[in-house]
Formats: structure tokens, C-alpha cells, sequence
């Protein structure tokens, strides 16, 4: 089982869906604190998912509101980049791009593989 | 002397010998402010792991009632930039200004722009997400910067105090002493600090005074006492004593002069050099006030004689205003608005400004650099403030184009009372950039750089009949009704149409609140340019300005500038743009307040002022005098 884990581990960083960052994040945890990564994965996904329904709503409207987007998109940046969700902060980077030069059409197509990073099984508690 | 690993294991590399010790930095009290709470979160286990210890909160406001709960409670602060309550950098001037503790910014955005802006704001640090423990580890060493400047800066002023007591042959060798003893002193510190041991600890803490709030009536007492010295002369053993403020002590004095010439130097502009802001705006701005100056028929050299404020404390009042919150006393200023003008009289050396668009345009530049949003909340002296309107409506539109980089100066020199116009709309045009940077008070700028113009067409014409005391915050509001109807209302605006009764109003108020307003018009002005403008609109209205005028000459000042009433109107309006444009800019902390604590209970700048959401210093002007009411909206 942890064997799996372990794996499951190594694919997303070698698929780049992780960084350094999140090791950075393993290295906080010891004893006092065993749940710590856990723990903030839970609460990046909670706080992500909300983001991202904040954007899908900002999208479903007619009329792109880019600068709301791209606070959405800021704020969802950097909680990636603090727990090291490398592509997903690269997605982000490229949305806000696009939200810069007012290109409506060019998130979209990022739009799908973008959901599928953020999973909740993507960190588990690593023992 | 640190152990930064020591939360992560064995750290068997720390150097020296203090390493058993010392537990310096441990204990360190980070407040660590950001509203994702992703990032808080592993924030608040990072700092834990240093040893430090923490408290975390996600609005911005709830950590600025933290830490003024607990004067003393926090070392240094960590705030993210982007919040949706407030602004980071606003609070960082905020905590820089009331709490002088060092602040750290911190955000996934890397641009230049940004941490160009964190480095002008006052911001100790800059990091960028990921933050990483290392850098975290280090923040201490802030702290201990911070209070060894606050050390050293208290000792060098002391020594330099006494150096130019003496005379040129003594002082040579006196300075010399000084220095050496400060040096040598300051030599110990190091060593001190150096040491291994418990003897960090000690010294650290010998370091630590009990921190002192600048209240907004404390800051006014030294922003009056150290534009009565001159920003450039004023030492803090000469501020101290002419604040006699019991249980203040030169270190706190020195800190926060330091502190408020940052400011200043921020608002003041690149061109600007700190203690030189009234100077150099001055100067800059001479060519360019000229015509202005003509135009306004601003006489401030009548206000100039009038005034018995020295022009020292005038500028200082400026850059007080800008500067910082301000809270300078009422009585500590006792600037009286005519002592006021002629201090700015004397002290604009452009002699154009000198007679009425001279003295005007010295003003203005002399607002310009001072930082907007401090201006309304500095100039306890509601008659700097006028002079400074009026001065700011003559430089108007000069002075916020050369200050705000904004539109530049539209406003061709020549024409009188279409300059005021371009003048503001050239304020207008800059506050409105500097505003859109601050979330706050946008509002009227943006808009109002449009209406600000036409309305100062109007007002130019009936400025030389105004003498409206500082009043031109009121203007400003009026000017602002134009700009808010066309941009937004700003919020209590509801001036829809520059109704110059607001003039007949301020007046009063000023009259009221002489030593503030002069005080925040100065500071008004150089930010809100724009709302001098809009207050030149305000004047519009021929015969209720002229009123205004009278009415302003009686209660203001008595003074004997009828135009330069209406240049205050002009003030006003800009200062009520620099209040606003304070609270754009974050850095208006409570010297924005201030200001618009002044006016916030007459007339829409009030209004707008509170919306800049700048917390309401005491003010220690009443306008009982103004009712706004009969501002059309």
C-alpha cells in the first residue's frame, strides 16, 4: 500500500505535476506535526475548488470579465506555487496570459487538462 | 547566534559560540498576514519550525487591530500583496507609520514593478512564492536592523545636534568626537550583538524600546515641530523639545523622523529629495508655475504677510502631510493660515508664485512632493492647507503633472483660468494614476481629471474672490461631485454638480480648523492636485464663491488673499484629492485620515475620504463652520 503510494508519488513529480516545493512541504512535517501535508493538501484542494467554480462562473458569462479572471487566476497561482503544484501554476501563468491580451478562446482549450490536475489523490500522506 | 535548524534536528554548524545559548531569534513575534489560506498555513508551520512565534490571520484589518491591541505584541510582519480587503502595501505604510515595525512583502508575482513598489513603500523585504524555510529564517535580522538604525540614527542626531551648537572651529572637532563616540558606541553595539551567549539577548533587548504609537495627535506635534525647524534642519533633540512630549525620547523622535522623510521622499517623487521637497518643488515647478501663478491671482504674498507661520513649518507641514499620518496637533502647528502663507511666501522662491500664482505654485510644488495621501492628515494647520490650495491650484495642474507622472502638465502655462483647468485636469490625470494604484479613492480621480477641469475653469475665475481658507478640500469635494458623476460618484459625492456653495462652507470650516487646514491644504494640494482643481471648479459659481471668499477672509484667516481664498478652494479640492489620492496610496495612513476626518463631516470629500477607508484621526478641527448641505448634489 505505501508501496503504491510511493509510486503514485513519483509519477506526478516525474510527470511534473509536483515540485520541489511540495518536498520542501514533507520536510515541515516530523513528528509534532504528522498530518501536515495532509493537511494542507485538503485545504489547497478545498480552497482551489472554490477558486476554480469562481472562474468557471466568471467564464460562463458572456463577456469575459479579464481582470476578475485574472485575480482568480493570481490567487489560485499562488497557493500552486506554495505547495508545489508546478503545472497547475504553469496553467495558471498561461490563463493569465491569455486574460492579458484578452484571448477568450485560448484558455478554453487549456481548460480540460487543467481540471485534471487538481485531484484530491494527487498527495496522499506519505509514511 | 542563531539556530535556525534547530526546529529541524541537530544543527551541528552553528558557528560561534552563542549557539547553546542564545536562543535569539527564537521567540521572534511574526505576524504573517495573507488571505490564502493554503499559504498561510504552511507560512504559520514554516515560522513555527524557526523557533518563532507566530499569529496568523487572513484580512488585512483584522491585523492591523491586532497589532494596535498590542502596541508592543509583534517583532516584524509578513503580508501578502494581493488581498481583497486592503491593500498589502497600504497596510505595510500603515504598521510602517503607527507601529514601526519592520514589514516583509510577499506574493507569487516577481514583476519589478511590484517589488519596486514594496521597496517604496517601506518594505523590509520582498520574498516570492514558493517562500522556502530558508528565507524565512532570516527575517530577524530585519528586526535587529531595524532597531539598531532607530539606535543609531537617535545617536547621530545627538552628535550632530550638538555638533552645529558649536561653532564651525569647534564643531569640526566636536562632530568628530561625536561621531567617534557614536561610532565607538555604536562599535560596542555591534560587538554586543556579536557576542555569543546570553549576551545577545540581552543586548537585543537592550535594543527593544517600548515602542512608541505615533497617534495622530503626536505625529501632528512633530510634523508641526519639524516643518517649524525645517525638514532639512530638523534634528530630533529640537523636534523633542518643541513637542515636550513627556516620555518620548530622542531614539523615538529620530525613528520616526526617519521614517517620515521616507515618506516623504516617496511622495515627493524622484525628483524630489526629501528634506528639499519644498524647495525643489519650488524650484522644478517655477517655470511652470509662472503663468499659473498670474493666472490664479492667488496673492500669496499677501498671504505671505499675512501668514506668521514660518515657511518652514509650512513645507513641513506639506511634507508632513504627505509623509505621514499625520496627526499634527492643532496646537502644536499653531499655524495660523496667514502665518502660513507667508511662511510659504518666503519660502516659495519662485517668484512668480510669490504674488498670487507664485506663492501659489511654491505651494503646489511643495504639495506635489509631499505624499497625497499624507498631506490631508499632516497639515493639522487648516491654513497651510489654504495656502496650499490656493498654490496648488495655480500649480495645479503643474504641480501634479510634474509630480504624478501623470498626464504631464496639460495645462498650457499661459491661460489663467483654463490653466487651473488643465491644471487639474492635469492633477486629475496624475492622481488618477497614482489613485488606480490604490483601490481606494480612484474614484475621484479618474474621473474627475475631466470635470476637475471644467469645473476649474470656473473656479479659476472666482478664485482671486475666494478667500477660502483651506477650504478648498471642500472644493474638492465639489470639483469631485463633477468627477463623480462622471466617473462614479464617489461615494458621499453627491455633488453632481460642482456646486461652489461648498466654497461659502469651507470657508467656515477652515476658519475652524485654521492650523489643520492649513496644514492638510498644504499637504492636499501636492496630492490632490486635482482636487484643487476641482475646487477652482467649485469657485465656479461667481456669486457663491464670492461669498465663500468673504466668508473665508472673516473665519479663515482673516486673511487678506481674497484670491487666495479661492485658491484654497482650490486646495481643498486638491486636498481633498490628496486625502483621497492618501488613501490610494497606500500610504495615506492616518495623515489621510486626518484630512478626512476634517471634512468628512461636511461635505462629500469627507465622505470620499471615509470611503479611502483611512481610519478617521482625531480631528481636531471641527467644521462646525461649513455646512455642505448647500451643495447642490
Amino acid at each position: 500500500m505505501q508501496r503504491q503510494v510511493a509510486l503514485i508519488k513519483q509519477s506526478l513529480f516525474d510527470q511534473g505535476y509536483l515540485d520541489e516545493q511540495f518536498i520542501e512541504l514533507e520536510e515541515l512535517q516530523d513528528d509534532a506535526n504528522p498530518n501536515f501535508v495532509e493537511e494542507v493538501a485538503t485545504l489547497y484542494f478545498k480552497d482551489s475548488a472554490r477558486l476554480i467554480s469562481n472562474i468557471e462562473q466568471a467564464l460562463e458569462r458572456g463577456s469575459f470579465d479579464f481582470n476578475r479572471l485574472d485575480n482568480y487566476m493570481h490567487q489560485f497561482k499562488g497557493s500552486s506555487t506554495s505547495i508545489g503544484a508546478s503545472k497547475v501554476k504553469t496553467e495558471c501563468t498561461m490563463f493569465r496570459e491569455y486574460c492579458r491580451v484578452g484571448n477568450a478562446e485560448g484558455w478554453q482549450d487549456r481548460r480540460g487538462p487543467r481540471r485534471l490536475h487538481v485531484g484530491p489523490s494527487n498527495t496522499g500522506t506519505d509514511q | 547566534m542563531l539556530n535556525p535548524g534547530q526546529g529541524r534536528g541537530p544543527d551541528p554548524g552553528v558557528a560561534g559560540g552563542s549557539s547553546n545559548s542564545d536562543p535569539f531569534p527564537a521567540g521572534l513575534r511574526v505576524l504573517v498576514v495573507d488571505d490564502d489560506p493554503t499559504c498561510l498555513m504552511i507560512l504559520e508551520r514554516m515560522l513555527r519550525t524557526c523557533l518563532y512565534r507566530v499569529t496568523k490571520c487572513n484580512r488585512a484589518e483584522i491585523a492591523l487591530s491586532l497589532l494596535r491591541k498590542n502596541k508592543n505584541g509583534f517583532d516584524i510582519v509578513i503580508s501578502d500583496v494581493h488581498m481583497p480587503d486592503m491593500d498589502g502595501f497600504k497596510l505595510l505604510e500603515h504598521v510602517g507609520l503607527e507601529m514601526d515595525l519592520p514589514v516583509i512583502m510577499m506574493s507569487a508575482d516577481d514583476s519589478k514593478a511590484v517589488v519596486l513598489k514594496g521597496v517604496t513603500h517601506g518594505a523590509v523585504d520582498y520574498l516570492i512564492k514558493p517562500v522556502r524555510i530558508e528565507a524565512l529564517k532570516n527575517i530577524w535580522q530585519h528586526v535587529v536592523r531595524k532597531k539598531r538604525n532607530e539606535w543609531n540614527v537617535s545617536e547621530h542626531s545627538g552628535s550632530v545636534e550638538e555638533t552645529g551648537q558649536r561653532e564651525d572651529g569647534d564643531n569640526n572637532s566636536s562632530s568628530a568626537n561625536n561621531e567617534g563616540s557614536w561610532r565607538g558606541s555604536r562599535k560596542r553595539k555591534e560587538e554586543e550583538v556579536d557576542e555569543q551567549g546570553g549576551d545577545d539577548k540581552e543586548d537585543t533587548s537592550s535594543l527593544k524600546k517600548p515602542r512608541v504609537v505615533w497617534s495622530v495627535e503626536l505625529h501632528q506635534q512633530f510634523v508641526a515641530a519639524v516643518n517649524q525647524l525645517g525638514v532639512d534642519k530638523a534634528v530630533p533633540k529640537k523636534i523633542l523639545e518643541m513637542m515636550n512630549v513627556p516620555g518620548l525620547t530622542r531614539e523615538n523622535v529620530a525613528s520616526h523622523l526617519q521614517k517620515y522623510r521616507i515618506y516623504l521622499r516617496r511622495l515627493g517623487g524622484v525628483s524630489q529629495h526629501q528634506g528639499n521637497m519644498n524647495h525643489s518643488f519650488m524650484t522644478g515647478q517655477d517655470p511652470s508655475f509662472g503663468p499659473l501663478s498670474t493666472l490664479n491671482g492667488f496673492d500669496l504674498q499677501a498671504l505671505a504677510a499675512a501668514g506668521q507661520l514660518p515657511a518652514q513649518s509650512l513645507a513641513h507641514l506639506q511634507a508632513a502631510g504627505l509623509a505621514r499620518p499625520p496627526s499634527l496637533s492643532k496646537p502644536g502647528m499653531s499655524v495660523d493660515q496667514r502665518s502660513i502663507f507667508s511662511f510659504e511666501n518666503p519660502k516659495i522662491r519662485h517668484g512668480q508664485m510669490m504674488n498670487s500664482g507664485g506663492g501659489g505654485n511654491k505651494q503646489m510644488n511643495l504639495l506635489h512632493g509631499v505624499p497625497m495621501g499624507m498631506e490631508p492628515r499632516q497639515f493639522t494647520g487648516g491654513g497651510q492647507m489654504r495656502v496650499q490650495q490656493q498654490q496648488q491650484q495655480l500649480s495645479g495642474g503643474r504641480a501634479v503633472g510634474q509630480n504624478v507622472q501623470s498626464s504631464g502638465m496639460m495645462m498650457p502655462v499661459g491661460g489663467g483660468p483654463s490653466m487651473l483647468q488643465q491644471q487639474q485636469q492635469v492633477m486629475l490625470s496624475s492622481s488618477v494614476p497614482r489613485r488606480s494604484e490604490t483601490s481606494s479613492s480612484s474614484r475621484v480621480l479618474p474621473a474627475a481629471a475631466t470635470t476637475q477641469s471644467v469645473v476649474f475653469n470656473n473656479f479659476s475665475s472666482e478664485l482671486p474672490r475666494n478667500s477660502f481658507p483651506l477650504a478648498s478640500a471642500p472644493g474638492i469635494s465639489v470639483s469631485y461631485q463633477e468627477e463623480v458623476n462622471s466617473s462614479d460618484a464617489k461615494g458621499g459625492a453627491g455633488f453632481g454638480n460642482p456646486s461652489y456653495d461648498i466654497f461659502n462652507d469651507y470657508p467656515q470650516q477652515h476658519n475652524n480648523n485654521n492650523d489643520w487646514d492649513l496644514q492638510n491644504i498644504g499637504m492636499v494640494f501636492n496630492s490632490h492636485q486635482d482636487t484643487t482643481t476641482a475646487s477652482a471648479a467649485f469657485s465656479s459659481s461667481s456669486s457663491t464663491q464670492r461669498q465663500r471668499a468673504e466668508h473665508v477672509q472673516n473665519h479663515h484667516q482673516q486673511q487678506q488673499l481674497p484670491s487666495q481664498s479661492l485658491n484654497h478652494m482650490n486646495g481643498g479640492g486638491s486636498v481633498r484629492v490628496k486625502s483621497e489620492r492618501v488613501a490610494e496610496t497606500v500610504t495615506c495612513p492616518p495623515a489621510t485620515t486626518l484630512f478626512q476626518e476634517q471634512y468628512n463631516q461636511e461635505d462629500l470629500m469627507s465622505a470620499l475620504l471615509k470611503q479611502e477607508g483611512l481610519p478617521l484621526v482625531d480631528n481636531e478641527f471641527d467644521f462646525d463652520g461649513y455646512s455642505f448641505d448647500n451643495i447642490p448634489v
